[in-house]
């Protein structure tokens, strides 16, 4: 699976209760194998690979011991010695003799044909047809799957013991009859779980891909859907190999099947225990204790290869060179060169921001030295492609690092508190109330389970201390405020109601709930549709103008940037590689990396020619070259430039940029 | 060509979706009517839920069609039994938006690569190993690429190992929905540049699915775009982008911010002016 896809939810409760603006962060550089859930796997493998082992050892030597003993064993097990019946254990029997003074060990083993057998019987009907027949309902779907979920529904009311029984009066004693039905009538079970995984993972991009490759139903089947069932098939296998155990002792305890007569079976021994228990007790300790540690043994293997077979597959498959894009850097420009002279006081100031995740090699810094102020009422732009690390800068200032992610240096002023030194509680109560978040799932901060009214409501209560009645009102005055129509009618609304234009106008109004001097937009419109994303565009700059509200907004996309900011700051590879009026930016970039950029823009790029590219891709954290980190792509790279650490210099009033040859930039 | 003016014709095409007892179906393409020439481009456009991708769909054969029809070079398709469908993947190949999900994680490029080989085996005799490297020397990849895992590789070269499985067979046709939508800003050119090389090189067709205008001027002839289902302008690149005649279209058009914060401030008040009066 690939874990840089996966996006993380990281949800900050802003209420407490249910109320919770949560955050689909992109993945945020995950390095390799350093997934959360990875780590915990492999501890549970740790775990149980002990056990697993002592439990696959015990099966294979009763295996071995019950197929030879007719060739090996010393005693015959139809011996009778009376004059030492029902002897405890001993030199010449080692788990003692039965009622006719019959070896016990032998026997067992012996007895352990019939029940090995009978399971391999089972499990091969119960696997056969369960995964068959669940691969082929899954992937098919319509008529098909319906006539099997039919008949499986059927063998599901079919009360099983009562159907063993009729199979035994018709055949009496036969092993092999009643394992077949056993098979037949258990295999819905795994046909549902392979139905539904298969239905999950035919939905994959890539199965469709392989269909539309011209691969068989089958071929598709076998090469992409069945490696990913085999965790599920596994479980259910072991444990269904635990059951045809127990039943199948349980049937020959009760005489049905292998009956003493055809030799000795576990289920007959257990039974003449059970006879013999107010003479000995201790006959019912071996009888009883190889099914029960037979039955362990099978459910302890079967965790532990399926987390053996899952490991397999997710290592093979999450070694992610490029660290998923680490959240937006937050761009700002390093102590040594702060952003131009600030005209009002900074209502935020971060200086020389380093967040670093500790990974199992080390930390690997992800975001460094950034720098930048945010005036009240004014709205700054970080932008920069996956990995740039703009999600990260802006998430740091609200403690929303993911797991592995901390600041390791640098600060963030805000009202007076360094937003980065701050404890969890302290940070809770800026969080919402002083600076929000929005996000680019609206959903994601909705629960669907409420009305939306009642939700904003909720929050509301959460920053100020009003009756239930006026945080309602309150909560439509918010949804008139984000120029939602009708917010009466909005708010009696389920979150599934809206479109996803409203539902982040719904969100914004979460956010607003608190009256908040900063707003933090992390890619606020990427998920949405063009027209739809200019509303919301004009609904922020006239939040701006309305409410005096400053804005963070992290983007991607040049255009967003040009629209709505007052200032951008460029981030490449974890750095602030530029920081200008957004006029200026665009009328002459001072950096090599926003100039080509802005040419290879498809917007502005002229047609027909093929487009302007940069060389190259950007690199992950742990290729950072020395220097400048834009070095290997830059067509006016020099030798100089990989042998230092680039400053931010000043370029003109308020502008910044991390080039050594900005001059020639600004000329070509 | 010999059996028609055009590779591939859309005709009057229908799809429904939710075949519910109870619930009437929506329709979520409605009678769409498109051309393709060989080695020509058209593209889809539209916001989500316009029903572009339902009609990529419905030409790669995984969406069925409630009417009308889709003919590639002169053959009915619409109905194309699986074993015909199968066969036709020589022909019709597909490159998808997200080139994360569209890689089976677990298997190396070359196991992914040659699956288009197996399918077709006996057809083409080119032994795989040569086929291979020749598919990501296409797409400026190299050969000691093939025994790696996707996700060693970034999204851009991934989108690009995906367009050397379309090109394995030698499609005539590749249905690209959003191939550049899930890219960076710097890759989006490299992989853009790339589909128009081979389609110089080898006089591929593409069906260019997306909902980014901007791209579209550098790569498509044509322009078919889509609202609710339905089309609401077709034309050539040029007159689509310069002249738009129906207001959805120039919405659209003037909706995308443009990277110039002057220009811009021009667009949107235009917009707005222009929503006003809507």
């Amino acid at each position: 699976m690939n874990t840089k896809r996966e996006r993380s939810e990281v949800s900050l409760s802003l209420s407490g209760g249910r109320l919770a603006v949560a955050t689909a962060g992109a993945p945020v550089a995950v390095p390799p194998g350093a997934a959360a859930p990875a780590s915990r796997r492999s501890r549970s493998r740790l775990r149980w690979r002990p056990l697993g082992l002592v439990s696959a050892a015990y099966l294979v030597a009763l295996t071995v011991a019950s197929l030879s003993a007719g060739w090996w064993a010393p005693i015959d097990p139809e011996r009778q010695d009376l004059a030492h019946a029902l002897a405890g254990p001993s030199a010449a029997h080692w788990l003692g003799t039965d009622r006719l003074g019959r070896d016990v060990l032998i026997r067992l083993l012996l007895g352990g044909r019939i029940t090995l057998v009978s399971v391999v019987e089972a499990v091969v009907v119960f696997a056969v047809l369960g995964i068959g027949l669940g691969v082929v309902s899954g992937y098919f779907g319509g008529w098909v799957d319906r006539t099997i979920g039919w008949l499986s529904d059927l063998l599901l009311a079919l009360p099983g013991i009562i159907v063993l029984l009729m199979v035994l009066s018709v055949f009496p004693g036969e092993t092999l009859a009643t394992m077949v039905v056993l098979g037949v009538i258990s295999c819905p079970l795994l046909l549902r779980v392979t139905r539904g995984v298969t239905m999950a993972v035919r939905q994959e991009l890539y199965v469709r891909a392989a269909r539309l490759s011209g691969l068989t139903p089958l071929r598709v089947m076998w090469r992409h859907i069945l490696p990913r069932l085999a965790g599920p098939i596994i479980v259910q296998v072991f444990l269904f190999a635990a059951t045809a155990v127990l039943v199948q002792g349980a049937l020959s305890f009760l005489g049905l099947s292998a009956p003493e007569t055809q030799g000795p079976s576990w289920g007959n021994m257990v039974g003449e225990a059970a006879a013999v228990t107010g003479q000995d007790g201790w006959l019912a300790v071996p009888t009883g204790g190889i099914i029960a540690l037979t039955v362990l043994a099978l459910g302890l293997l079967g965790d532990a290869v399926h987390d053996a077979a899952v490991d397999r597959t997710r290592s093979a498959a999450a070694l992610p060179t490029r660290p998923a894009r680490p959240a937006g850097p937050r761009h700002g420009s390093s102590p040594t060169a702060p952003p131009g002279p600030a005209q009002h006081p900074a209502l935020l100031s971060v200086r020389g921001l380093t967040v670093a995740f500790d990974l199992p090699g080390g930390p690997l810094t992800a975001v460094r030295d950034v720098s930048f102020d945010v005036s009240p009422g004014e709205c700054i732009g970080i932008v920069g492609e996956s990995g740039s690390g703009k999600t990260v800068t802006a998430r740091s200032l609200l403690g929303l690092l993911p797991p592995h992610g901390r600041v390791t240096g640098g600060c963030a002023r805000f009202d007076g508190l360094d937003l980065t030194a701050l404890p969890e509680r302290q940070l809770r109560a800026v969080r919402g109330s002083r600076i929000a978040l929005i996000n680019q799932e609206p959903m994601s901060g909705l629960d669907p389970s409420f009305r939306v009214g009642s939700q904003l409501a909720e929050v509301v209560r959460r920053h100020r201390h009003v009756g239930r009645a006026q945080a309602r009102a309150k909560a439509v005055e918010l949804l008139a405020t984000v120029r939602l129509p009708e917010p009466e009618q909005v708010a009696r609304r389920y979150p599934h109601e809206l479109s996803g234009g409203m539902a982040q106008r719904v969100s914004i109004a979460l956010a607003l709930a608190g009256d908040p001097a900063l707003l933090i937009a992390d890619e606020p419109t990427t998920a949405l549709d063009v027209t739809i994303q200019a509303e919301i565009l004009a609904l922020l700059r006239d939040l701006r103008s309305r409410l005096g509200t400053a804005v963070i907004l992290v983007t991607h996309d040049w255009g967003v940037l040009a629209d709505v900011c007052d200032r951008a700051v460029v981030m490449y590879a974890g750095e602030v590689v530029e920081q200008a009026a957004v006029t200026d930016l665009y009328r002459a970039p001072r950096h090599p990396y926003t100039q080509l950029l802005l040419r290879a823009n498809p917007h502005v790029a002229p047609v027909g020619d093929a487009l302007p590219t940069i060389a190259g891709t950007v690199p992950a954290p742990s290729e950072w070259p020395a220097g400048c980190r834009f070095r290997p792509r830059c067509p006016y790279a020099e030798d100089v430039c990989g042998s230092q650490a680039i400053p931010l210099v000043d370029v003109g009033s308020d502008r910044t940029t991390r080039c050594i040859r900005s001059e020639q930039v600004g000329t070509r | 060509m010999t059996h028609g003016q055009f590779l591939l014709e859309v005709r009057d095409l229908v799809v429904h979706y939710g075949h519910g007892r109870r619930r009437a179906p929506t329709t979520a393409v409605d009678e769409v009517s498109l051309c393709i020439a060989a080695g020509q481009t058209v593209a889809l456009v539209g916001a989500s839920g316009s029903g572009k991708s339902t009609v990529g769909n419905a030409v790669l054969g995984l969406t069925p069609a409630a009417s009308g029809t889709v003919t590639f070079a002169g053959e009915d398709i619409t109905h194309a039994p699986p074993g015909r469908r199968r066969a036709l993947t020589r022909d019709i190949q597909a490159v998808f938006q997200d080139p994360y999900g569209s890689l089976n994680p677990s298997r190396t490029i070359r196991q992914t690569l040659v699956e288009p080989l197996l399918a077709h085996r006996g057809v083409e005799p080119v032994p795989a190993r040569a086929a291979v490297s020749e598919a990501l020397r296409s797409v400026g990849l190299t050969e000691d690429v093939a025994d790696r895992y996707p996700a060693e590789f970034s999204g851009g070269q991934r989108q690009r190992v995906a367009i050397a499985r379309a090109l394995m067979v030698r499609p005539r046709l590749i249905v690209c929905d959003e191939p550049t939508s899930a890219l960076d800003l710097s890759i989006q050119a490299q992989v853009l540049n790339l589909l128009r090389q081979l389609q110089r090189d080898r006089g591929v067709s593409y069906l260019f699915i997306t909902h980014d205008l901007a791209i579209v001027r550098h790569i498509a002839h044509r322009i078919v775009v889509l609202r609710r289902g339905r089309v609401v302008e077709t034309g050539t690149t040029g007159q689509v982008c310069e002249a738009p005649e129906h207001p959805y279209t120039r919405a659209l058009l003037a909706a995308a911010p443009v990277p110039d914060p002057v220009a811009q401030r021009a667009r949107r008040e235009a917009y707005e002016a222009a929503a006003v009066q809507r």
